[in-house]
């Protein structure tokens, strides 16, 4: 065989395919079939538009390459960033954000721990905040108004790889967005939006109420990453690892 | 060997292209590296414009030096030993080898322009939108055309060691390559698209493509540049073929269920992350089975070493490779792939596989080619290649060592409790301390770039049938007696 | 033949095809019937040099 195949390049090619094949059948189809890959938890949800916006911010800067969104099962990971992701927490993650490397801290858990005004100063200068931090500033995105016309476009394009998203939702991705970027001193519809995405968080993200940024998009997501799960109400047996 | 063998006029043209692209590339790939590595200890780098943050660059750096520098090396390499190996000229004719050299470097600046203007798909290696991920789908096959197309029409009836290595690496990066960017486009005229994937499906599927780019790009494609420049340059046949046929299947088969070990204690399934383990651990065998492989071809002839700088550039890499492939197993055991993973000790990793050697072996090989493919006698200086050797050495000493000691420091930082029971470090302070070691790397990355520019420059000279005017390397006194 | 049954099939059997893989590899390597052969077979990337190569002059 072996000498056939070191005279044939097709055959050589072929076994070649066959070999290299087997690894990623018996590893990533079995993601999709084996049922308790996924934990089965309450409180996940799709992005909002606004949330989904500044994801791709967060993704288009390339903050994956210094923040992990990913802590791990052990005491001292615990106690700086919380409870250890669950897969279920990045299940509506066109692509996951996990990360490889952590020049800066973990952020799965970082929403709801600094006020809208820290985030913006510190994306504006990390070192006005922080002074030792390496991170690079992001003062143009405070400026940068927000670009989302086609966020029905968007919603529709993640209903299509998978993402749950209503047919209502979609068609108010619009609305919804100015209407989490106003919160209650907006005329927007904020119970509708409630009701669509509970636990959105609400408000004027960058403290400048007359423009609609990309500030307010990124830190809008930020607010809400590892806020969905409620760990009290999680079986504990259920996520075991 | 005694009967006489019409040599056929084979296409050097593009192999030429490939190799100045190759040097470009690394230069500007190279460059950027420091920048971003500046960056790190003196973020006032950044500059704050969109354009330039660390977070669009680092793409830059990494694709140009593994898609530009070593892409154009290795297809250049495989070219121009594809044809002597098969004793025929590249199928397709120069049209179609033409129309792969110059797809890949449009894909190039595609991606790199991509990158600045802040178009990703943020999974690392493989960031290029849809559109750059079609075009290069297109340019890969029409080079597997070319290649597998000229071993089909060859002229000898062995296909040697060297093709096979190459077969696998065209055909598993496609097949990489196709799967991991499966994605749906906003609009047919944007460029935002979104992974078919998701979550820990889209984690797994990505490092099973990231680590078999490693596997099949950086291993397994330049392991076939290996099996030809060593025995060419030391002018003998490699260890043992039998070594490198085995070497091949173990690669070839259980190098694909290495991926998970990324993944370690992440919301992975265990099982998958056990099989990413064992398997990591057991590549360790056939990677060493390569390395001796490559070394022992100088057994006999150890004092070429010193007198052959290519040939030191070579072998050299080599003994990287090993190392490279010793430190990568240890890193995916578990327990210590809880402290070193999402630290710089995984950056050191990769870089003294990917200094030590692939830009090592490929250093040698482009000296090795250029005076070949432009038909000069010799190199301009070798003297000046045995300086650029030391330079690219001392370079990659201090790039690893700090990374070393800054992954190891902060990942045993992370986890220090104090004598209250409370974690004794906060973030920042941890990061802070990595700026002398920053610092270190950097000024390590400069001292390589430098090493790559004596290169250029030597390269360029020879290509002009220039040769220095210098003293030959000779034998230490101790060494006259010492060889063969 | 759908991709979750082939995954099934790699699933339950890739230890078999390991197996076979590595014991066909290494007895067709080291065969002494084959050791000639090899030694031909590396040497091929010599034939065509315009000094002579390995053949002729050694190092």
């Amino acid at each position: 065989m072996q000498s056939l195949l070191e005279r044939n390049a097709i055959l050589l090619s072929i076994a070649i395919l066959i070999t290299v094949s087997i690894g990623g059948l018996v590893q990533i189809v079995p993601l999709y079939t084996i049922e308790n890959t996924i934990e089965k938890v309450d409180g996940m949800r799709p992005y909002t538009p606004l949330e989904q916006a500044g994801r791709n911010i967060y993704i288009r800067e390339g903050c994956y390459l210094c923040h992990s969104q990913m802590i791990r099962p052990f005491r001292d990971e615990a106690e700086r960033y919380g409870h250890y992701s669950l897969a279920a927490e990045s299940m509506y993650d066109h692509p996951f954000q996990w990360g490889s490397k952590r020049t800066g801290p973990d952020l799965a858990r970082v929403g709801g721990k600094y006020s809208n005004e820290w985030h913006t100063e510190h994306l504006i200068n990390p070192r006005a905040v922080v002074p030792e931090s390496v991170m690079p500033g992001y003062s143009f995105m405070a400026t940068t108004p927000l670009d989302f016309d086609n966020a029905g476009e968007h919603l529709k394009t993640l209903r299509a790889v998978g993402v749950p998203y209503s047919d209502e939702q979609v068609a108010k991705a619009i609305e919804d967005l100015n209407t989490q970027a106003t919160g209650d001193d907006g005329d927007g519809d904020v119970e509708g939006l409630q009701r669509r995405y509970p636990k959105v968080p609400l408000g004027d993200f960058d403290g400048n109420p007359n423009q609609l940024t990309e500030m307010d998009a990124l830190v809008a997501y930020l607010q809400m990453l590892g806020t969905l799960v409620d760990f009290s109400s999680v079986d504990a047996k259920s996520i075991e690892r | 060997m005694n009967q006489a063998i019409a040599v056929p006029t084979y296409n050097d043209e593009v192999v030429r292209k490939f190799v100045i692209a190759a040097s470009f590339w690394g230069i500007v790939g190279f460059s950027v590296g420091i920048l971003i590595a500046f960056q790190l200890a003196y973020p006032v780098l950044n500059l704050d414009l969109e354009w330039t943050s660390f977070g669009r660059l680092r793409p830059v750096h990494t694709s140009a030096v593994v898609f530009a520098f070593g892409g154009n090396i290795l297809i250049g390499s495989s070219l121009y030993i594809v044809q002597r190996t098969s004793r025929v000229t590249l199928f397709g004719g120069p049209t179609l080898a033409n129309m792969v050299f110059w797809g890949y470097q449009i894909f190039i600046v595609m991606a790199a322009l991509g990158y600045v203007l802040g178009v990703t798909q943020s999974k690392e290696y493989a960031e290029p939108e849809w559109y750059a991920d079609i075009w290069l789908t297109v340019i890969w096959v029409m080079y597997l055309v070319v290649f597998a197309g000229t071993l089909v029409t060859r002229k000898e009836s062995h296909i040697y060691v060297a093709n096979w290595f190459f077969l696998a690496f065209i055909i598993t990066v496609a097949m990489l390559h196709i799967v991991n960017n499966v994605a749906l486009p906003v609009s047919w005229m944007g460029a935002k698209s979104y992974i078919a994937w998701a979550g820990v499906r889209d984690a797994m599927t990505q490092w099973w493509y990231g680590h078999n780019a490693v596997g099949f790009f950086l291993t397994a494609g330049f392991l076939g540049m290996m099996y030809y420049f060593i025995p060419k340059q030391a002018n003998r046949p490699v260890y043992s073929y039998r070594l490198s046929v085995i070497h091949f299947w173990a690669i070839t088969f259980l190098y694909v269920w290495a991926g998970p070990h990324h993944l370690h204690y992440t919301a992975l399934p265990d099982w998958a992350q056990t099989l990413g383990m064992t398997f990591s651990i057991m590549l360790w065998m056939p990677s060493w089975g390569g390395m001796i492989n490559g070394i022992m071809t100088l057994s006999g002839a150890w004092d070429k070493l010193r007198t052959d700088p290519v040939l030191r550039f070579l072998v050299t890499s080599v003994g990287f490779y090993g190392m490279s492939t010793f430190e990568g197993p240890l890193m995916a055991i578990k327990v210590v792939n809880s402290l070193s993973h999402y630290t710089d000790w995984t950056i050191g990793h990769v870089h003294s596989a990917a200094l030590g050697w692939n830009a090592l072996v490929s250093f040698g090989a482009l000296y090795f080619l250029v005076p070949k493919l432009w038909n000069r006698e010799r190199l301009y200086s070798l003297r000046l290649a045995n300086l650029h050797f030391w330079f690219a050495t001392m370079g990659i000493v201090l790039y690893i060592t700090s990374m070393w000691i800054s992954g190891i420091m902060q990942g045993l930082m992370w986890r220090t409790y104090d004598a209250l029971g409370f974690l004794q470090y906060s973030f920042i302070e941890t990061v802070e301390a990595m700026h002398p070691y920053y610092v270190i790397r950097a000024t390590g990355g400069v001292l390589f770039l430098i090493g790559a520019l004596i290169m250029v420059y030597n390269l360029w000279m020879t290509a002009h049938g220039k040769t220095r005017d210098e003293e030959p390397i000779a034998l230490a006194p101790s060494a006259s007696s010492a060889g063969n | 033949m759908d991709i979750t049954t082939i995954s099934e099939m790699a699933r339950s059997s890739w230890v078999v095809w390991l197996i076979l893989l590595f014991a066909f590899i290494i007895f067709w390597a080291l065969r002494p019937k084959n050791k000639k052969r090899f030694e031909e077979d590396a040497k091929m990337i010599f034939k065509d040099d315009e000094n002579g190569g390995m053949g002729h002059g050694g190092n």
